[in-house]
């Protein structure tokens, strides 16, 4: 009998594929069903976000940052904001950073809550996601009514924020939070608690502690692998070190420990938004601003933990009305270069998992 | 000559496709009309010669059939849409007809005829067009021995399970065909995919059956449920039942055991290059198959047309479409399994089970 030959198959994942969340592109090389070789190709949303900024003044650039990761669009604000702040030299009124931190968790549990429908999706359960986006749709209304948008906020300024939270707000939030916690242990019932959903995440997809470490990866993949590291407790900013909450970390870094500490982080959310709308004090919703904003000469770095890991904000001033350089630092794109070691020896079905617990948004990812 | 005439009634009495129903219907005003035409179909056999009044019947059959399944699965298509969408807190199609858009499956149906007929440059010709034909004749060819009541039944042969199983694995062939005559990587990755899993399948499926053979004695359909008439195989065989149920949802390629076609890996996997009419064939017959398979298990395990105060027919098909319920809740609810957890899953557990449940049960006949 002739020998058989095989040989490997090299197929285009994206940039237009279901499960790559938008327009990236993974060349996979495949052994029937296995996966060999895998490099992700970024840059089909790349928009020159970085180099628009220095065209517009600082006030202007903040529309831009809503663009990054267009899910949770409150975090990119505080992080360039926060950077520029240093440059100015400004005192924020204590109700600005309550709101301020409010925004950005309700950011942040919309930001998980597309990426647990979606990943839920990727794995096969189509009904998680419409669940999740009933929830988010609570929180969308709640953020609409802050600031008369759903997506793209720009509601975050120098020295505070752009409009008060009014009663409405705080009722409405407080109306989302007080079935919130019971619709994520809904989620956990039709995922944590499914054999098919356990097999498909448990031992994939594995980045281990030293691994997660070299390659700087942040936010919840990072903890997912058992490091203990969150920015508004290690680096803190805002008013976080007044909140109390837990700081989940997985054991092993597969795709199932990168999902519980996501779910966790949901209701750690919801708790410090529950102590923030408690503590939120009475006063100025924004400092006394200058209408036309020169920050002095120099420069200044900041960094928050925003929902995808580290998101931060290098911004350079020549002394003019508009930045000389901004350089952001997405946390998308470097945890996504982590994705050829977690998906060693995966299988095509694994790939989807894999990527899909990685929680990239292409809009940061590209800038 | 007198001998062969009466072949021919005797082979439309087995034919079967008459009377039952329409009799049924019978009203005491148009008797008259009703005993004629009655009298005529009697007669029918004896004015032609046979092989002509056998392909009448046969054509009359597949008529019916063609006809049942499109209703069917247009109806289908709706209520699953409909279930899922209030099982996802959505409401499902609302508008096109009127009362909760019950015109939706029908005016998609329309919009596949009137697309484009695309075939695309390098495909292989021959194969990617009879692909689509032969995943969709191979389920029609079930349906003729699905017995929807004691008399309506296309052909009541005396092996019809062997048959609708035989029959519904050559779909495997079609989807295969459909895959590698694509040129698509992805459909070709959805063929290797389809032709593991129902090698996987197949093999508990019919071992699950097996106990209903040993217990009826027949392989006849009707002859099953005629056995079923005092108490369901469901409480004889429930282990049998639930294999049937997984390996049946296995075999149609659907949710949790979508992997062909999982949407979020492969596309849509052997379909992928498919669109319009010939799209909508696939479509058609997973929708077919769902119901063989929902069928058979009624004939097998939930006793068939039996059922108090309604006619056999209403029964059988409330039993088909309460176990399509099943199937469409399921496909709401889970996960889509891995392609090698799901061939470990078959052959490590299902299949060891089934064959339990066989020696369980053949020694529980012997004793008794």
């Amino acid at each position: 009998m002739p020998e058989l030959k095989t040989d490997s198959l090299f197929i285009n994942m994206g940039p237009q594929h279901p499960s790559t969340h938008g327009v990236l592109r993974l060349g996979l090389t495949i052994e029937g069903e296995r996966v060999v070789n895998v490099f992700p190709d970024v840059g089909f949303l790349h928009r020159g976000i970085e180099k628009l900024a220095e065209s517009r003044t600082y006030i202007q650039t903040i529309p831009l940052t809503d663009r990054l990761d267009y899910v949770a669009g409150m975090s990119n604000n505080l992080a360039y904001v926060l950077a520029v702040e240093q440059l100015l030299d400004v005192e924020v009124p204590r109700r600005a950073e309550f709101i301020r931190v409010i925004a950005v968790e309700m950011s942040r549990l919309a930001s998980h809550l597309v990426w647990l429908g979606s990943f839920a999706n990727d794995l096969g359960a189509m009904t998680p996601l419409l669940y999740c986006f009933r929830e988010r749709e609570d929180i969308l209304d709640a953020l609409e009514i802050l600031c008369g948008a759903r997506m793209t906020f720009n509601y975050i300024r120098f020295g505070g924020v752009a409009r008060d939270a009014t009663p409405a707000f705080v009722e409405k939030t407080r109306k989302f939070l007080s079935t919130f916690d019971k619709r994520v242990d809904e989620y956990e019932e039709l995922l944590t608690e499914n054999a098919i959903f356990v097999n498909r995440t448990k031992g994939v997809g594995l980045l281990t502690r030293e691994e997660a470490i070299s390659y700087a990866v942040s936010g919840p993949v990072l903890r997912g692998s058992g490091v203990k590291w969150d920015l508004r407790r290690d680096a803190p900013y805002s008013v976080y070190p007044e909140m109390d909450f837990v700081i989940p970390t997985g054991e092993t870094g597969d795709v199932f420990d990168r999902y519980a500490v996501r779910v966790m982080e949901m209701r750690q959310a919801a708790r410090i938004i529950r102590q923030a709308l408690d503590g939120l004090p009475e006063g100025d919703f924004t400092a006394k601003m200058p209408r036309v904003l020169k920050p002095r000469k120099g420069e200044a770095y900041s960094r928050i933990e925003a929902p995808k890991g580290e998101l931060g904000f290098y911004v350079m001033s020549d002394g003019t009305a508009s930045p000389y350089r901004v350089k952001i630092r997405a946390p998308s794109f470097i945890n996504l270069a982590a994705l050829p070691a977690m998906s060693k020896g995966a299988l095509v079905a694994d790939m989807v998992a894999v990527l899909g617990s990685m929680d990239i948004v292409l809009g940061e990812v590209d800038r | 000559m007198c001998g062969g005439r009466r072949d021919a009634v005797a082979g439309r009495d087995a034919g079967g496709v008459r009377l039952g129903r329409r009799g049924e219907r019978t009203t005491e005003s148009n008797m008259g009309l009703i005993e004629s035409l009655k009298f005529i179909w009697l007669f029918l056999p004896n004015l032609m010669p046979r092989e002509f009044y056998e392909l009448g019947v046969m054509a009359v059959a597949f008529l019916a059939v063609v006809i049942f399944i499109t209703l069917m699965v247009l109806f289908m298509v709706w209520f699953e849409r409909k279930v899922v969408g209030h099982m996802q807190v959505r409401r499902g199609p609302l508008h096109t007809g009127g009362f909760h858009g019950w015109a939706q499956s029908i005016a998609d149906t329309l919009k596949l005829f009137l697309k484009e007929d695309i075939v695309p440059r390098g495909v292989d010709r021959p194969v990617y067009i009879l692909a689509p034909l032969i995943v969709f004749m191979s389920t029609v060819v079930a349906y003729i021995v699905i017995p929807f009541s004691k008399s309506l039944v296309a052909r009541d042969i005396n092996m019809g399970v062997l048959f609708v199983f035989a029959v519904s694995s050559v779909t495997t062939i079609g989807i295969f065909m459909a895959g590698w005559g694509s040129n698509n990587k992805y459909s070709l990755l959805g063929a290797m995919r389809v032709a593991a899993q129902i090698v996987s399948y197949e093999v508990p499926l019919l071992l699950s059956v097996l106990g209903v053979f040993m217990l009826a004695q027949t392989l006849s359909l009707s002859g099953i449920v005629e056995a079923q008439k005092h108490v369901w195989y469901v409480f004889l065989q429930p282990v049998g039942f639930v294999i049937y149920v997984i390996a049946g949802i296995g075999e149609v390629n659907r949710l949790p055991f979508d992997i062909p076609e999982a949407e979020s890996e492969l596309v849509a996997g052997f379909h992928t290059e498919y669109s319009g009419l010939r799209f909508a064939f696939f479509f058609l017959s997973e929708y077919a198959n769902m119901f063989v398979m929902s069928s058979m298990a009624t004939v097998l395990f939930l006793g068939g047309w039996h059922g108090p105060v309604l006619p056999g027919f209403v029964w059988f098909l409330l039993k088909a479409f309460s176990f399509m319920f099943l199937m469409v809740w399921v496909r709401a609810t889970y996960p889509r399994l891995r392609v090698d957890q799901m061939m470990a899953f078959c052959w490590k557990i299902l299949l060891p089970l089934a064959f339990l449940n066989l020696l369980v049960t053949g020694l529980v006949m012997a004793a008794v």
